[in-house]
């Protein structure tokens, strides 16, 4: 056959030239194929646009302040005196603080929908938690204020107080008058916010898990919770891990609801009912008005800095689902 | 001895399973719980004159956010004519045309943009936008959301076109169509509900966002002619009507809210039914 195909490729030898050339556009294929290309070449255009304005819209306070950006806790825009640290500390510890309520429950609930529920009942519960993620952030603001800060302020704050406040190390993280508004309620709001996020990736992870790791384990006669915690859970440790990341970049960008409940107050302070500030809440609040060009310069360089914070993060997220998914990921233990 | 360690096993195996259920139904409560407080907080406080009115001054009763209804819509059609045909053609070309480095790398590209925090996208708008002219538009409120729908775009785009079967394309080809016809003729109507579909969803995210016009487009007490001035929308409202001192502000921003999560929530629900029923044809 292949010695066939040449004879066929003689009578229209390979052409080239102007009038090859109108051939082919005539065709059709190689423009459609040069169109498609260049709004393509758009994304990578505008990324790295943005990329290039944020660096270069920042140099004023890169130049001036240098590293010491990072480690300075003074914010004075009247002087003209910027330093990073208060924010980076608030935008750390409530996206932290958020994991740490979010990643149990949210695993917990993927657990109950991958392993437990009936394909019908989770199906349709997945499709609320889906419904969940797509609530605007400045929805989840609102009820911040309205809802979450008063219970803080007269129920939850005053119990913790009471139940935790005198334990000795831990005790420290709940002293301090209670507002309502801080750390805490914006952990809070955003653990809410980011468990969907874990709850249908980890889900999605968990059903990839081949049926025959469940059965050998229960058949060996494990139970039901040691077949899912020892053996399907630590096959999809990776994409699990993959969830976490994604739901850590997303609360370390999120800006409206945690800028309506943190306090706006650039503090770093060890109690978590201490008002608060985060990168992403003070370019909500400042840049608008900001005073000059340095201290556009400077918050424009907080915007930068959560950017290449974000998209480390999502590299990373990436990675690990693509690992899992692909089978090649985490072996049980 | 083993008795008693069966009896352990098998009551953490009990209490364990019952958590995972309490987790993943108090997470759906937390739907209703929004959805009860919005629909409670807003219904009461949603009248006509919301839909019909100008905001009124600070502290005076009464009023409504006609401009900022029709400043989101003003704000979603630039969004839409900026973002989706890029969406839509850089998704064509990822299923159709990539080839192995370049595709990996826009692909690559598309999810940090996706991934990029919207007030990050908000301060690039700023800079293309604001910065040149010196003054805050619907435009630039529009840029910062049409680059919001195109990485979502792309990629359900994209899905969609790949779900095409072979051998649609393969008949069209036999009857000697070439690439690009075959494209546009059948892959692509084929593939349509769903890509619509897609840039719906798109646009109902970009809906609700609120920190990328905070400073592009601002926020405007009236009307907002043209595309060069100032402009309301629904979420800065929100946001401002929410954090001001008055009880009439604050019923106004549930009001906004219950307007605002019904169109979120309609345009998902819509979408999603319609995408998993054409799922569940395409399967049997």
């Amino acid at each position: 056959m292949s010695t066939a195909t040449p004879t066929i490729d003689h009578a229209a030898p390979p052409e080239s030239g102007p009038r090859a050339l109108v051939r082919r556009l005539r065709g059709g294929d190689e423009v459609a194929h040069l169109i498609t290309l260049v709004f393509a070449a758009t994304i990578l255009l505008i990324t790295t646009v943005m990329v290039f304005e944020l660096w270069a819209n920042s140099s004023l306070t890169r130049s001036k302040f240098g590293l010491g950006f990072f480690f300075s806790s003074t914010w004075d825009p009247v002087a003209e005196q910027f330093g990073a640290l208060p924010f980076i500390f608030g935008t750390l510890v409530t996206s932290l603080l958020a994991l740490t309520i979010a990643v149990p429950l949210g695993l917990a609930a993927a657990i109950f929908l991958a392993e437990l529920a009936p394909r019908r009942l989770s199906d349709t519960t997945a499709f609320m938690i889906d419904l969940l993620a797509a609530v605007p952030s400045v929805i989840y603001g609102l009820l911040g204020i309205f809802v979450v800060v008063p219970l803080m302020r007269t129920t939850i704050g005053p119990f913790l107080k009471a139940s935790l406040g005198h334990v000795p190390v831990i005790g420290d993280l709940f002293k301090g008058p209670n507002y309502g508004v801080g750390f805490l309620t914006a952990s809070v709001v955003l653990a809410i916010m980011i468990v969907p996020f874990i709850i249908s990736v980890s889900r999605e992870v968990l059903l990839t898990v081949p049926r025959e790791q469940r059965e050998a384990a229960l058949g060996l006669g494990a139970t039901r919770w040691e077949a899912t915690w020892k053996v399907v859970v630590p096959w999809a440790r990776t994409g699990i891990m993959g969830s976490v990341f994604l739901a850590l970049a997303r609360a370390l960008g999120e800006t409206m609801a945690v800028t309506m409940v943190i306090g706006n107050a650039p503090k770093i302070a060890a109690s978590l009912f201490s008002p608060g500030y985060s990168i992403a809440a003070v370019i909500a609040n400042e840049f608008a008005e900001a005073s000059g060009d340095m201290h556009r310069s400077a918050l424009i360089e907080l915007g930068l800095v959560l950017f290449l914070i974000t998209f480390i993060l999502n590299g990373c997220a990436r990675l690990l689902i693509v690992a899992t998914e692909r089978g090649g990921g985490g072996r049980p233990a | 001895m083993s008795g008693l360690r069966l009896a352990w096993r098998k009551s953490l195996n009990g209490v364990m399973l019952t958590l995972t259920g309490v987790a993943a139904f108090s997470v759906v409560a937390v739907l209703f719980v929004i959805l009860g407080f919005l629909i409670w907080n807003g219904g009461t406080s949603l009248n006509l004159a919301f839909f019909t009115q100008l905001p009124r001054g600070e502290g005076e009763l009464g009023g409504g956010m006609a401009n900022a209804i029709v400043g989101s819509l003003k704000l979603l059609l630039l969004a839409a004519l900026i973002g989706l045909p890029i969406g839509l053609l850089a998704g064509v070309y990822l299923a159709e045309f990539g080839s192995k480095t370049f595709a990996f790398i826009i692909r690559y590209t598309t999810d940090l943009l996706n991934g990029a925090p919207s007030i990050v996208i908000g301060l690039f708008a700023f800079t293309l936008a604001v910065l040149p002219v010196k003054h805050f538009s619907t435009t630039a409120g529009g840029i910062a959301l049409g680059v919001m729908v195109i990485p979502i775009t792309v990629r359900s785009t994209e899905e969609f076109l790949r779900a095409v079967p072979t051998s649609l394309r393969e008949a069209a080809m036999a009857l000697g169509a070439n690439k690009w016809k075959t494209i546009a003729t059948v892959v692509v109507p084929a593939a349509s509900g769903g890509i619509i579909t897609g840039m719906l969803l798109s646009l109902a995210r970009v809906a609700g966002e609120t920190a990328p016009l905070i400073f592009t487009a601002l926020n405007n007490q009236y009307w907002s002619p043209g595309w060069s001035q100032p402009s309301a929308s629904l979420p800065v409202m929100i946001y401002i009507y929410a954090l001001a001192p008055y009880d009439d502000w604050h019923r106004q921003a549930w009001a906004a809210g219950l307007v605002l999560l019904t169109m979120v929530l309609v345009a998902n629900v819509g979408c999603r039914l319609v995408l998993s029923r054409r799922g569940a044809a395409r399967s049997t």
